[in-house]
């Protein structure tokens, strides 16, 4: 029977890894997630839960012991956020390559300089090609629901996999959510079985090797495979979920796509504030729609080229930039998911809300404003990115 | 007391066909932990020169269970392990009992990794550092470490026209591990080897953790002779640059003692990382080197009395 | 060893068995080779300690020849051999293979 609650994000990821019990607990606080591994480690002191947790020294050796611990054949999680993903950065490739399937509860923040302790995506996006799978939330209902869907993708599929949440307006802000019962969760993560663990003393198995030229490529090409095959599984484990909760999860989510000739793409708590702005601009009988990104590692290109084929003109919204003359990196994953198409729509690409700058609706709004323009054969600008809701 | 007859009835645990260095002092150290150890281990490894010449892709000379992930988290990483053991053996899991080793060169113990281990000791896991210390980073082509004594030569620290090779004196590892009040500590040498297997015992029969640190001579880095290696690590231990002693719940204790004290710089005639040392000019130096390992084994006689 | 493709790998670039190095052979580094005189020798068994290549065989307490595909010709053993005893000399190879 489900619960209805009030919970910030922070509260349901940690409410979510106490259903989830798992065996270890590797983390080092850091805002905006700070409080996960707070209210988990009161979960740990008050006896709710047999969890090991390691109050490692500095994220690097959390992701450290994540990965002792998991490679020891443990249900192993962790959590973090901005500097402290970026100390684990070493780690989080070694993580994937070994195929570890730790789970991350991650806080998405600013990186420095100059230091900032709000959200933009500059952190996660910063790891995208770590070989990590990587789900965002809209809000602290999917980061829980995310958080239990993540334990059974990363033990199918064997990689390890980070579940955002926007730091500040989705891990402090109290929303109502549904729970499931501890029972409900235990039942759909199940046992994890480890194919192999060091553990194991009377089989030794060595992890860590050397790979020189004859046979790093082929070990990665297997690390390829599984991130290019885990699409079909994650859409499955939605669908479980769904069965379970009542809530549907898939790659992608459009909203008013079918017919909308122009677009929003986003990720994060920002849909949310633009699925109100579609709304509006229907009830004016404009023809405009939002795709969700839930999914962005492994991309799901087809899916997207798919469901914005036939959009005009889309804005591609990215909460960070990739500083490199290009705009954000959304943008040129979104571009390149549509160059297959015979006619592609036209993209524009927005950077806005860096540093946890408000994202409000007048901006989306603006952003809906310059869409129709460049629909109606208006000129583009001649520069890599918008940038929403800075000051000049 | 351990006798080699006994112990060479056990199982080798480190095979042949790695590629250490022909007189590489890594495998005799490792296989002298191995063979000391009395229960099923698990190791873990910093990158560095043991890690690659034994684990080169498909070829393993480890017979027991092996975790690599990086350079400077040895101690980190097998915190984890160790950890996910106690909570799979809480669950019931798991019925076995394994103790843990993590291993380090002295990069990744006393640079890179001295905040791993730090953390790692001090949240007391069931494990044993073990600092294999060559006194440079080896691995990468004999670079200056913290471990590196003073006026060694190395490729960053290079003996040239104005600047006889390393200024500094190395940092005494040992000692900041004593500052962590662990329950056991020890330095050893493979030469001799009853030493080392026997503190390796200790250690493991400790609850909680235990740091060990082993100077492992390079006859690549120090330049000897590869026959010499056993002999000169003997004579690392009798001119009191490497004094064997142990520190076990805050008591000190030398292990072996010095009946007759060899001069440093007999020691450091045999190795080509000091040759320059030996230039006219640079007598001082020598003396200064002499001066501190005078003052430190007297120190250490002092903390044993205590 | 076959060398396989990405297809029949284990994952994670795990070995899955202990000690395969032992299929790798390091004697051919070698230049200079242990010759015992077992006459001599009193299987004090400190050569097989300060071996790094685990290549002195021991059975039954004695000292039993050398592991030639694995010996590196470091000359520890010969070395180390007690003075009073020097069973083991280090002879070239190309004086033994000619």
């Amino acid at each position: 029977m489900a619960k209805r609650v009030a919970m910030t994000g922070n509260e349901a990821m940690a409410e979510a890894m106490r259903q989830i019990n798992p065996d270890v607990v590797a983390a080092y606080p850091i805002t905006p997630a700070t409080e996960i591994v707070q209210i988990f480690s009161s979960f740990v002191a008050d006896g709710l839960i047999d969890t090991e947790f390691v109050n490692a020294e500095s994220e690097h050796s959390a992701m450290s012991a994540c990965i002792g611990s998991a490679a020891a054949g443990a249900r192993t999680m962790t959590s973090t956020s901005s500097q402290g993903l970026g100390l684990m950065w070493e780690m989080l490739y070694i993580a994937s390559g070994l195929r570890l399937p730790i789970v991350m509860a991650e806080v998405n923040r600013a990186l420095s300089a100059p230091i900032n302790i709000h959200c933009d995506h500059s952190d996660t996006m910063g790891a995208r090609d770590a070989g990590w799978i990587q789900i965002f939330s809209e809000n602290a209902q999917e980061a829980y629901d995310n958080m239990i869907q993540a334990v059974r993708i990363a033990e199918r599929v064997l990689l390890p996999i980070m579940v955002t949440t926007d730091g500040f307006i989705i891990s402090h802000g109290m929303e109502t959510m549904e729970l499931l019962s501890d029972d409900e969760v235990k039942g759909f993560i199940g046992e994890y079985k480890p194919q192999h663990s060091i553990l194991d003393v009377e089989h030794p198995i060595t992890v860590g090797a050397i790979d020189f030229t004859d046979y790093y490529f082929e070990h990665k090409r297997q690390q390829i495979e599984a991130m290019n095959t885990a699409i079909p599984h994650i859409v499955e484990i939605g669908k479980e979920f769904a069965q379970l909760s009542g809530r549907g999860y898939d790659l992608i989510e459009g909203y008013m796509l079918e017919d909308a000739k122009i677009a929003i793409v986003a990720l994060g708590s920002t849909v949310g504030t633009a699925r109100v702005v579609v709304d509006e601009l229907r009830n004016k009988g404009i023809k405009a729609g939002l795709l969700k990104i839930r999914v962005f590692r492994p991309f799901p290109a087809k899916e997207i080229a798919d469901v914005l084929q036939h959009v005009k003109t889309i804005a591609v919204m990215d909460r960070s930039d990739g500083v490199n003359g290009r705009g954000g990196p959304v943008f040129g994953e979104i571009l390149a998911a549509l160059y297959f198409l015979i006619e592609r729509p036209i993209v524009v690409n927005y950077i806005y809300g860096l540093g946890g700058r408000d994202t409000d609706m007048k901006q989306i709004q603006d952003v809906y404003k310059y869409l129709k323009i460049v629909a109606a054969g208006g000129l583009l600008n001649d520069r890599p990115a918008e940038y929403l809701g800075v000051r000049e | 007391m351990a006798k080699l007859k006994d112990l060479s009835k056990k199982q080798e645990l480190l095979s042949g066909g790695h590629r250490a260095c022909a007189g590489c002092a890594h495998p005799i150290a490792i296989r002298q932990i191995l063979m000391a150890a009395n229960m099923p281990v698990v190791i873990g490894c910093a990158t560095g020169c043991l890690e690659v010449t034994t684990t080169i892709f498909p070829y393993t000379a480890w017979k027991v269970p092996f975790i690599h992930s990086a350079f400077e988290n040895s101690a980190a990483t097998v915190s984890g392990v160790e950890t996910a053991y106690r909570a799979l053996k809480k669950r019931g899991k798991l019925d076995k009992d394994i103790k843990f080793i993590a291993l380090g060169g002295d990069g990744g113990t006393y640079d890179i990794g001295f905040q791993s281990l730090s953390g790692a000791m001090e949240r007391g896991h069931n494990m044993i550092y073990i600092c294999l210390d060559n006194g440079a980073y080896m691995n990468t082509g004999i670079q200056r470490s913290s471990a590196t004594p003073k006026g060694a030569h190395t490729t960053t620290s290079p003996a040239g026209k104005v600047i006889p090779g390393k200024r500094e004196f190395r940092k005494d590892m040992t000692s900041c591990m004593i500052a962590h009040n662990i329950p056991y500590i020890a330095q050893a040498v493979p030469s001799m080897w009853n030493d080392l297997v026997t503190k390796v015992q200790k250690a493991i029969a400790v609850d909680g953790p235990a740091f060990i640190n082993i100077l492992v001579p390079c006859r690549l880095g120090w330049g000897y002779p590869p026959e010499d290696t056993i002999e000169i690590g003997r004579e690392a231990i009798t001119s009191c640059y490497w004094p064997l002693y142990e520190v076990e719940n805050g008591k000190y204790k030398i292990t072996h003692a010095i009946k007759e004290k060899t001069s440093i710089a007999d020691w450091m005639k045999k190795q080509v990382r000091f040759k320059h040392l030996f230039n006219p000019g640079n007598e001082s130096i020598l003396e200064e080197i002499q001066a501190r390992i005078d003052q430190d084994w007297e120190r250490l006689n002092e903390l044993c009395k205590m | 060893m076959k060398t396989l493709g990405w297809k029949g790998l284990p994952i994670g670039g795990l070995i899955l068995e202990g000690g395969t190095a032992q299929q790798y052979i390091t004697g051919g580094w070698r230049t200079m080779r242990p010759v015992i005189d077992t006459e001599k020798c009193i299987n004090c068994l400190t050569c097989w300690c300060y071996c790094p290549d685990s290549s002195i065989r021991v059975e039954n307490e004695k000292i039993t020849g050398f592991d030639l595909d694995h010996c590196k010709g470091c000359g520890i053993c010969a070395k180390e051999c007690p003075p009073k005893v020097q069973a083991i000399r280090m002879v070239a190879e190309s004086e033994i293979r000619g």
